[in-house]
């Protein structure tokens, strides 16, 4: 503790939560500072009870602390309240653990995983007493880092982050470290820094690169320093089995979301869901082996006395030991029958539904799935080829064997979606409720409907986004077909905050401007309705000269340069063109793991093949993948027969 | 099998709150490996009760908790295999068996001793006040609950108040000793009718009234306990 932690508590009686701001956590280390070690203060740009969780964060927080040339710190965006009172009293952005000002660290590293968040990261930068804007900072200021799923157009941010980090951070984080170790020592400018960062494979420094306008007005990314690739390609670790971590999850004294254990199971998807931008960039799929995640469950519930596990990815129903795995879980003796394990991104099949059944035997509240397209037409456009028959088979089986509310994610404005599409949502839904109906009295569905955002490194990167009176429209229509149904909840995102999310997700270095407006007038915690207004964000692009139809709403031609072209995730253009093309023809694409390659440029170009157990496709069929699609978007009778509803 | 422990909540952790401090327990319980016993039904839980709760921010060297076995446990070894999994402020320093039949601590404990920091304040000048708080036949405070604004006479379950010289030289203390019901008060109630700002504040002591006398609660639960033995000698 330092001379800062007085006047930190005696804030503490002002505000709301204040165990957010004490650290505290089992886990959490008490790291020593000395010359020789780079001190890096990682922080999320969200309250403390979203950030803690971060299982990224927590991952390069146990690797630089391992190194005996380094260790990090943790601190979060602090909530209104406590941002209000620390300025009032001069206290600056600390860490947790030691009460350090942020000014102590000699790197400050950001987690971007909701753009949204972006306004939270200058605030986080202003707190610490460090200039927003990377051209401002002097060489003892932070050298201010990010990465995450959002660094991936790392444009919006070019103006206030010293260098990205594209991709998997468990071996670059090192190779940062020794380039600001060796820097250091030196006398050389911040620019060489900067430079010496930008010639690491994976690492994006924004000041060694130039936009160059063409003769449209058209903009591109260019190196300007030499020794700066002219595209940087993403960093991919081979063998998860290799970075057992965390090891020491951290387990907090205040409520969190996901707080349970989590063991991450596998990285990358192949579905290839052409809406997630997850999906896109974290291929290729590399599994952890079965055994360790047997020995990482066992471990981690001795260590912290959680009594519920996540096997998390993003879709663990597809890992290839899933049943084994979860068995040798639930069996074990150690557990006594009260660790429940939970698979977020369930898959929508009675499969899996049996799987969900087997573990969890005790709370049996509420089951999730994600057919987010309201008709089969829908489903193979964004290629996610649920059939109805998956659909209702795996509802039918979760009413049937104990569970009274099932919760369905949709997403509306996607491309080429109609009114029958968005209506499909509400015929899924209702028939849902009257497949629970014959199961309880009492069913509850619950349709949640999301606002789609096209993002970059998709198929769906070239996509106008549906302007907000349109999607308000879609949302209103949806509102009345599902009025009147008994037992379905319709829940909706917010269609200004769909399009802000647009914005930052495609902007190019212009859109940095207006992140800084938003953020000087008063715009934080933009992922929370109650501080949101999309009026912040209008103002701001026309301060900066620029429009929603320009940044959003426009379709972008093949040809058209995109914010993002100087990153690679490993996928080729063409690729991601072709599937844009498909999509557009509703042509749905099989998961790549079970059969041929559709040369994406994932595995060739990062010289990494998907790392699976099994050679076959998982029990119970993978979705697109053996399966007779031809009747996906027919009503299965056998379902329906005493709900009311007729097939078609 | 029910084991009534004593608890400390000191430093940094006093920031958590009430239900905070219970899955800390709930964790650090299963984490020693102590056979905790849970209910039964369709949501099960382990069978943990908390005595009264304290304020978020306050301290205190006298909380307790009641814990339920599934197998006989000495209560010396949960003493000592909680110790080293509880976060720092937080030490189990004491334990004893709890007899079925023995009341719960939230429906047995009657009165609370209190130390409250004043910082600033002469130990003379706060004397006056406590003198003037035990003269007075009621002292009202406006509090909010469920989004009302009540006005309480807190007088009657102010059992004692007096000022010392405070540990540095920042300030002094109050001691105090506050009722629980009809409605409990608190520290900061105290402070308000007072008109003072409130330091730290650290309970030191809950207490239940028996048969004329007050007891600690885990030599309640022991008096219980023998009379019980006796009653079956």
């Amino acid at each position: 503790m330092t001379a800062l932690w007085p006047r930190i508590e005696s804030l503490l009686a002002q505000v709301t939560k204040p165990a957010r701001y004490i650290g505290g956590e089992l886990g959490a280390r008490r790291p020593v500072w000395g010359p020789g070690r780079v001190a890096w203060l990682l922080a999320y740009p969200d309250t403390y009870e979203i950030g803690l969780p971060n299982q990224g964060l927590q991952i390069l927080y146990e690797i630089l602390n391992e190194r005996p040339d380094a260790l990090a710190e943790r601190t979060y965006a602090p909530w209104t309240d406590m941002e209000a009172a620390m300025r009032a009293a001069g206290v600056p952005l600390f860490s947790l653990e030691s009460t350090r000002p942020a000014s102590d660290f000699d790197v400050l590293a950001f987690n971007l995983s909701a753009e949204l968040t972006y306004t939270n990261v200058l605030n986080m930068i202003d707190l610490a007493g460090t200039p927003v804007r990377a051209a401002d900072r002097r060489r003892h200021d932070p050298v201010v880092v990010a990465g995450g799923h959002c660094a991936f157009n790392p444009e919006p941010m070019a103006d206030f982050v010293d260098a990205f980090v594209m991709g998997d951070g468990e071996e670059v984080v090192g190779e940062i470290n020794e380039v600001v170790a060796a820097w250091r020592a030196g006398d050389a400018p911040r620019a060489a820094l900067v430079a010496a960062l930008a010639q690491l494979p994976g690492v994006y420094a924004p000041a060694c690169y130039e936009v160059v306008v063409d003769p449209d007005g058209r903009g591109r990314v260019r190196p300007a320093v030499a020794g700066a690739p002219e595209r940087v390609e993403k960093r991919a670790v081979a063998d998860l089995a290799a970075w057992p971590y965390p090891k020491q999850q951290l387990v907090p004294l205040v409520e969190v979301v996901h707080d349970r254990l989590n063991v991450e199971v596998f990285r990358g998807c192949t579905r290839g869901c052409r809406f997630c931008q997850a999906g896109m960039i974290t291929r290729p799929v590399r599994e952890r082996p079965a055994a360790q995640v047997e020995q990482m469950v066992r471990d981690g519930l001795a260590r912290t006395g959680y009594d519920e596990v996540a096997l998390t990815s993003l879709s663990s129903a597809d890992f290839s030991g899933i049943e084994q795995t979860v068995a040798a879980v639930i069996n074990d003796p150690e557990c006594s029958g009260q660790v429940s394990v939970s698979l977020p991104s369930l898959r929508v099949d009675a499969f899996t539904v049996g799987l969900a059944a087997e573990i969890q035997k005790v709370r049996r509240t509420g089951l999730t799935f994600a057919p987010e397209g309201g008709t089969w037409r829908m489903r193979q456009v964004i290629n996610k080829l649920i059939r109805e028959e998956d659909l209702y088979a795996a509802v039918d089986a979760a009413f049937g064997q104990g569970w009274r509310r099932v919760k369905l994610y949709f997403l509306i404005g996607l491309p080429t979606e109609t009114d029958e599409d968005v209506l499909g949502i509400a015929r899924l839904a209702s028939t849902c409720v009257e497949i629970g109906r014959r199961h309880h009295r009492n069913v509850t569905v619950t349709a949640s409907v999301g606002g789609f955002v096209p993002k970059a490194h998709t198929p769906f990167q070239w996509f106008g986004q549906v302007p907000v009176a349109e999607l308000r429209r879609r949302v209103v229509l949806l509102k009345d077909a599902v009025r009147p149904v008994r037992g379905l909840t319709l829940r909706w995102h917010d269609p200004e905050a769909t399009v802000a999310e647009g914005i930052v997700s495609r902007g190019d270095r212009r859109v940095g401007a207006v992140i800084e407006h938003v953020w000087r007038h008063g715009g934080t915690f933009q992922e929370w309705s109650e501080h949101f207004d999309f009026t912040r964000w209008t103002d701001a692009l026309a301060a900066a000269g620029l429009t929603l139809d320009e940044v959003c709403y426009r379709e972008r031609a093949e040809d058209d340069p995109l914010a993002w072209d100087h990153i690679s995730a490993g996928l080729h253009r063409d690729f991601l063109w072709q599937d844009w093309q498909d999509a557009l023809a509703a042509a749905g694409v099989e998961d790549c793991r079970w059969t041929p390659c559709y040369d994406c440029g994932a595995c060739t170009g990062l010289g990494v093949e998907h790392v699976v157990a099994s050679v076959a496709p998982p029990a119970g069929g993978s979705q697109g993948t053996g399966q007779d699609l031809s009747t996906g978007g027919v009503v299965p009778v056998r379902f329906l027969a005493g709900t009311g509803v007729r097939g078609s | 099998m029910r084991t009534r422990l004593r608890f400390t909540k000191l430093g940094r952790i006093r920031w958590t709150g009430h239900r905070d401090v219970a899955r800390v327990f709930e964790r650090a319980l299963r984490r020693a490996g102590l056979p905790v016993a849970y209910s039964a039904g369709f949501s099960p839980h382990p069978l943990i009760s908390f005595g009264l709760a304290l304020p978020t921010g306050c301290e205190s060297v006298a909380e307790y908790l009641d814990v339920t076995f599934g197998e006989p446990v000495d209560p010396e070894a949960v003493t000592e295999r909680l110790s080293c999994g509880l976060p720092e402020g937080i030490r189990v320093v004491a334990a004893a068996v709890v007899v079925p039949g023995t009341p719960s601590l939230q429906e047995d404990v009657t009165s609370c001793t209190w130390e409250i920091e004043v910082p600033g304040a002469g130990t003379e000048a706060l004397a006056e006040a406590a003198d003037r708080v035990l003269a007075a036949d009621s002292l009202f405070v406006q509090r909010m609950r469920k989004g009302r604004l009540d006005t309480d006479d807190v007088r009657p379950a102010i059992r004692a108040v007096h000022a010392r010289n405070g540990d540095d030289a920042a300030g002094s203390v109050l001691e105090c000793e506050l009722a629980t019901r009809p409605r409990g008060v608190r520290p900061t109630d105290l402070a308000h009718a007072l008109g003072l700002a409130l330091g730290r504040a650290r309970r030191t002591s809950q207490w239940i009234e028996r048969d004329g006398s007050r007891w600690e609660p885990l030599a309640a639960a022991a008096a219980i306990a023998a009379r019980v033995t006796e009653g079956a000698a």
